[in-house]
C-alpha cells in the first residue's frame, strides 16, 4: 500500500476521552453530512416546501370568509398558525429519519469510530433546523404573496421566525426520544402524529378560541402550541411581546431539559 | 536500544487482540458461547464458521460494537470494555454489510469519515482522492452509491476503515458476493495491508480463502471455538494424507488396487477418472514397499501424489456437516437480508 504505512501502536496518541472541542466539531461534521444528504435527495424536502403553499392556500380559502369575514382579515390570523403547524410537523422526521439512520449499516461505521457518542445525534437535530427554516421562510412568502403585510415589520418578524425555529428545534427533541427507543421508523411517524395532531388542531392555529365550547377552550388555553400561535401573532402582527413569548421559551427550555437527558441516555444504551 | 530493551517496548503489543470467555445470548439463543482468540500482531487471523455460527456477533463484540455478557477483551492490551474510546482509536470495522452512506457519494463518505476521524478539510479531500486511488474507484467517486456494484461498494467499505491506518482491522466476509477476479483483488489488498504492518482478523464462510489468506484459523460453530491453530495443524488433525496414483494401462487397474491393498493395508478406490486410484496413507515409508512391489508387478506409473486433506474435509470433520451446503445456503439468506434492507 503505497501511500499508508501503518502508525503502530506505540507511536500513537492515544485519548481516553473525547474532548468538548472534539464534540462540538464532530456534531458539526454530522450536520454536514445531514445537509449534503438534504441536497443529494432533494425529493424529502417535499413536505417541507408543498406543505407551506398547500396548507396557507386551502385553509384560508376554506375558513378565511367564515372566521374573519374575509380572506384579507383571516391572513394575521391563519399565517402565525399554519407557520407553526407546518414548522413543528416538519420536525416529526427528526424522529423518522433518526430512527431510519440508525438502522443503517453506515450507524455502525459511526458507533467503531472514535468519535464522541452524541455527535450523530446533535448532527441530526442541529441539520434539520434548515428544514425548519425553509418551511418558516415559505409560509410567509406564501402569505406575502396572498396579501399579508405584517404589521410588525421584518425585523419581527425575523424574530417571530427564530422563536419558531427555536421551539421547533426543542420539540424535535420529543420525536428523537421516539425515534431513538421505537423499533421502526413508521412507527415513529404514526406515535408522533398522534401526539402532535390534537395539539396542533386543538388550539387557536386556525380558530380564536373564543368561538370553541367551553371545556375545549379549557384545553385551547394550556396547550403550549397556542402560546407559541399567540406569541408569532404578537410579534408579527403588532410588533409586540407578550408573556406568550415567555412561556414558548420556557416550554421549550422545559421539553430541552426533560427529552435531551432521557434520548441522550436512551440513544447510548441503544448504540 | 538493547535487544532486552526492546522486547519489554513491544510485550505489550505482541498480542492485537487477546478475548477471553466471551459469551453474548440474544434472550434464549446463546449466539456466542465462551469464545477465547488470541490474536498475534502481524498475521491474519480467520474466523471460520458456518451460518449464525456467531462469527459477526464475536467480531461486533471485540469491536466496541455491542457489549459482551461475560468474558473480556484486550485490544493491544486496552481492555474493551474500559478503554472503548481508546480501543477505536486502533480498529478499522468493516462489517458484513456495507457501513457506508448510501445516498451520498463516495467522496462524500471518505471525507465525512475523515473529518470525524479530526482530519482538516484539504487532508479529508486529499485522503479520500488517495484512497479512491488506490481503490480504483477514482473514475466512479462523484457518483452517489446507489449506482454502485458489490465490489465497489465492499472496496470503498474497506478504504474507509483504512483513514486512521489502524493497527487493527477488522472484517466480516470481506469477499462474500464478489465475483473471483474481484475477491483476489481483495485478497491482494489484505496481503498488502498485513505487509505494512496491520493485524487482519477476517471472517469467512470460504475455506479456500482462510486457506490463501491466514496464518491462523478458528473453527467456531454454535458459539464455541472447536478448532484453532495454523491451517496445517488444523489439516493434520483430521488426520491421513491420501495417496493418488495414475496408472498408464487401465487394464492394470485391479491388479494394481490388489497390490496397494496387500501392501498398505487399506482400502482404495477408483476415483471417477480414469486410471486414478485413491488410497489413505498413514505410513509415509510404505509407499517405498509398495513402488518396488508395483515396479515388479510390471505396472507402470503416468503419474503420484501425496495430498492433506483439504480445509473443507477439516471443515466436515469438526462441523459435522458440509461446509459447501452451509455455503450456498448463507448466499441465499444474505440476499434476502440485502432485499429486506433495501
Ligand atoms: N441482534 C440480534 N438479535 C437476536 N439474535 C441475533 C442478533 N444477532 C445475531 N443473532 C443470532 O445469533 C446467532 C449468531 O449470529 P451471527 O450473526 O453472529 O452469525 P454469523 O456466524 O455471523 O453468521 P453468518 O455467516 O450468517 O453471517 C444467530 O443465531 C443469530 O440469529
Ligand atoms: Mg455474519
Amino acid at each position: 500500500m503505497s501511500s499508508s504505512t501503518i502508525n503502530q501502536v506505540a507511536g500513537r496518541q492515544l485519548r481516553k476521552k473525547t474532548s468538548f472541542k472534539q464534540s462540538v466539531s464532530n456534531s458539526l461534521t454530522m450536520a454536514y453530512r445531514g445537509v449534503l444528504k438534504i441536497r443529494r435527495t432533494p425529493e424529502q424536502l417535499f413536505d417541507v416546501t408543498l406543505q407551506p403553499i398547500i396548507f396557507t392556500l386551502m385553509f384560508t380559502y376554506i375558513f378565511g370568509g367564515a372566521i374573519s369575514g374575509n380572506v384579507q382579515n383571516y391572513l394575521p390570523v391563519i399565517i402565525p398558525g399554519i407557520l407553526v403547524q407546518t414548522v413543528i410537523t416538519t420536525s416529526i422526521v427528526t424522529g423518522v429519519q433518526l430512527r431510519e439512520d440508525m438502522d443503517k449499516g453506515v450507524f455502525d461505521r459511526f458507533k467503531s469510530l472514535p468519535i464522541a457518542r452524541i455527535a450523530p445525534l446533535a448532527g441530526a437535530l442541529l441539520a434539520d433546523t434548515i428544514r425548519y427554516t425553509i418551511a418558516t421562510v415559505l409560509t410567509f412568502t406564501m402569505g406575502y404573496i396572498m396579501g399579508y403585510r405584517p404589521e410588525g415589520g421584518l425585523s419581527h418578524v425575523v424574530l417571530a421566525a427564530l422563536l419558531v425555529i427555536v421551539c421547533a428545534w426543542a420539540i424535535s427533541w420529543i420525536f428523537a426520544f421516539f425515534g431513538v427507543i421505537a423499533r421502526t421508523a413508521s412507527s415513529v411517524q404514526g406515535i408522533s402524529m398522534i401526539v402532535l395532531f390534537p395539539l396542533t388542531f386543538l388550539s387557536n392555529a386556525f380558530v380564536p378560541a373564543d368561538t370553541l365550547p367551553n371545556w375545549l377552550q379549557w384545553f385551547v388555553k394550556i396547550n403550549p402550541i397556542s402560546h407559541l400561535v399567540t406569541a408569532v401573532r404578537d410579534l408579527a402582527n403588532s410588533g409586540t411581546v407578550g408573556w406568550d413569548l415567555f412561556a414558548s421559551l420556557i416550554g421549550a427550555a422545559v421539553i430541552v431539559a426533560i427529552f435531551a437527558p432521557i434520548t441522550v441516555r436512551a440513544y447510548m444504551r441503544r448504540t | 536500544m538493547s535487544i532486552q530493551n526492546r522486547k519489554e517496548a513491544t510485550a505489550n503489543s505482541e498480542w492485537a487482540i487477546e478475548a477471553r470467555g466471551l459469551v453474548k445470548n440474544f434472550g434464549d439463543n446463546r449466539a456466542v458461547d465462551g469464545v477465547n482468540l488470541n490474536v498475534r500482531a502481524g498475521t491474519i487471523y480467520g474466523v471460520l464458521g458456518p451460518n449464525g455460527a456467531g462469527k459477526t456477533t464475536t467480531i461486533r463484540m471485540l469491536a466496541t460494537l455491542l457489549k459482551a455478557d461475560e468474558g473480556s477483551t484486550r485490544i493491544f492490551g486496552y481492555d474493551v470494555a474500559k478503554d472503548p474510546h481508546i480501543v477505536r482509536q486502533l480498529i478499522g470495522v468493516t462489517g458484513q454489510y456495507a457501513s457506508v452512506d448510501e445516498s451520498l457519494s463516495a467522496t462524500e463518505n471518505l471525507i465525512i469519515f475523515s473529518r470525524l476521524l479530526g482530519l482538516s478539510r484539504a487532508e479529508s479531500r486529499n485522503k479520500a482522492a488517495e484512497l479512491l486511488e488506490e481503490f480504483g474507484l477514482t473514475e466512479a467517486a462523484k457518483r452517489p452509491l446507489k449506482n454502485f456494484s458489490g465490489g465497489m461498494r465492499r472496496r470503498l467499505d474497506l478504504a474507509a476503515s483504512l483513514i486512521a491506518q489502524p493497527p487493527l482491522i477488522f472484517l466480516d466476509e470481506p469477499t462474500t458476493g464478489l465475483d473471483p477476479r474481484t475477491r483476489n483483488q481483495m485478497w491482494d489488498t489484505i496481503r498488502r495491508l498485513v505487509k505494512t504492518g496491520s493485524t487482519v482478523l477476517l471472517t469467512t464462510q470460504y475455506l479456500q480463502e482462510a486457506d490463501e489468506l491466514a496464518d491462523r484459523i478458528a473453527v467456531i460453530d454454535h458459539g464455541r471455538v472447536v478448532a484453532e491453530g495454523t491451517v496445517n495443524e488444523l489439516k493434520a488433525s483430521v488426520g491421513t494424507s491420501s495417496l493418488h496414483l495414475s496408472i498408464q494401462n487401465p487394464q492394470d487397474i485391479q491388479d494394481a488396487r490388489q497390490t496397494i491393498e496387500q501392501v498398505l493395508k487399506v482400502q482404495t478406490s477408483i476415483s471417477s477418472e480414469i486410471g486414478k486410484i485413491t488410497a489413505p496413507m498413514a505410513d509415509a515409508d510404505k509407499v517405498t514397499d509398495l513402488l518396488i512391489a508395483l515396479r515388479q508387478k510390471g505396472i507402470r506409473l503416468d503419474e503420484m501424489s501425496v495430498q492433506k486433506p483439504t480445509l473443507d474435509e477439516v471443515f466436515l470433520t469438526i462441523t459435522g456437516r458440509g461446509a459447501e451446503d452451509d455455503a450456498s445456503k448463507s448466499s441465499n439468506e444474505s440476499d434476502k437480508v440485502e432485499e429486506e434492507r433495501v
